[in-house]
């Protein structure tokens, strides 16, 4: 009996999986094919102009651009490495995928609403500060730590 | 009927905590979820084809670029998807809310293991979350457990594949920490004793 119901949890935890991953497919396909267009389109100095190597300003515009954008993190890991490729820095990158999850501008009315519109505020407009936070201590780590 | 009722009778009209998936209303937005990534493949698709008519060399080297990424990301997605269906088999949302109950500095560990092994979109834990909060979990411990959601195991082959151990490690480490003093400095700026 314990079998049989061990069975049926396994396969409904495959199917959970299969599901989870299918359902993130179309968007997985059109960032890689998006980043390929982008990759091909626009030369790699672009990326200087806009990322200066400044630690702060970097960090702010990536946990900007990540807290606009929401969805399943394997989305931004496969953005964030690709964009790394392209030459934009790590410290960027970082804030953009932290803030991909920790700050949900899409979802802060859902928020507000069950978990109190205070909290909610406080929470994404901290996690916007933090995500900045974190990735500069994650670069100040990696850099002592190599 | 108002957001907070309609979320709540999506998630609770299941039998108890064991299945989140959630009832009509949320299903209906899923479904509009899922149409709308598919609708963004299509209009990507459709650049593609426009591509293709304007400059086929351009085209030609995006999809190059294309096929060398996917070739890559394919056996790391496998190695997602064995770890997702594992996670899942063990680790239910009942199993988390047991012990989201937890007393003391418990508490903080149990939240943060909590939101690590958390899955599914996270609306579908704000009605679990705001009942949680009626029943004595501060808003500090639900802050820490939403932040820590961003950390994922099953997909840290792929994190890996791009970013390498080391730096997955460390961030991860960076955000634990930081997921504590934002649930500290949270309980202080909503005025929650202790």
């Amino acid at each position: 009996m314990k079998n049989i119901k061990d069975k049926n949890l396994m396969k409904k935890s495959i199917i959970k999986s299969a599901k989870s991953l299918w359902k993130s497919f179309p968007i997985i396909l059109s960032t890689i094919l998006l980043i390929s267009l982008i990759s091909t389109l626009i030369p790699k100095t672009f990326y200087t102009t806009i990322f200066t190597k400044n630690i702060f300003l970097d960090s702010f515009i990536g946990t900007l651009i990540g807290s606009i954008f929401a969805g399943n993190p394997i989305t931004s890991y496969i953005f964030a490495g690709e964009l790394l490729k392209q030459g934009i820095g790590l410290i960027a990158v970082t804030a953009f995928i932290v803030s991909w999850v920790t700050v949900g501008i899409v979802q802060l009315p859902a928020e507000a609403t069950i978990l109190g519109k205070k909290f909610a505020l406080l929470r994404n407009l901290t996690a916007f500060i933090f995500a900045i936070v974190v990735a500069i201590l994650t670069i100040l780590i990696l850099g002592v730590i190599k | 009927m108002n957001l907070k009722n309609k979320l709540h009778r999506s998630v609770y009209n299941r039998k108890g905590c064991e299945n989140l998936q959630a009832g009509p209303k949320l299903w209906s937005k899923k479904a509009k979820n899922i149409s709308s990534s598919w609708y963004f493949l299509i209009i990507v698709i459709l650049i593609y084809l426009i591509l293709f008519i304007l400059n086929q060399n351009l085209f030609l080297q995006s999809l190059n670029f294309f096929y060398k990424i996917i070739l890559k990301i394919i056996p790391i997605f496998a190695i997602v998807f064995i770890l997702m269906a594992i996670s899942n088999y063990f680790i239910t949302p009942k199993f988390i809310i047991k012990h989201l109950k937890e007393k003391g500095i418990k508490k903080w560990f149990f939240v943060i293991v909590g939101g690590i092994l958390s899955a599914g979109p996270i609306y579908m834990w704000y009605p679990l979350l705001g009942d949680l909060k009626n029943k004595g979990l501060n808003y500090g411990l639900i802050a820490c457990f939403l932040y820590n959601r961003a950390i994922k195991i099953p997909l840290f082959p792929i994190a890996i594949f791009y970013f390498g151990l080391k730096y997955i490690l460390i961030l991860s480490g960076a955000m634990i920490i930081i997921s504590i003093i934002q649930g500290i400095l949270l309980n202080k700026l909503m005025g929650v004793k202790k």
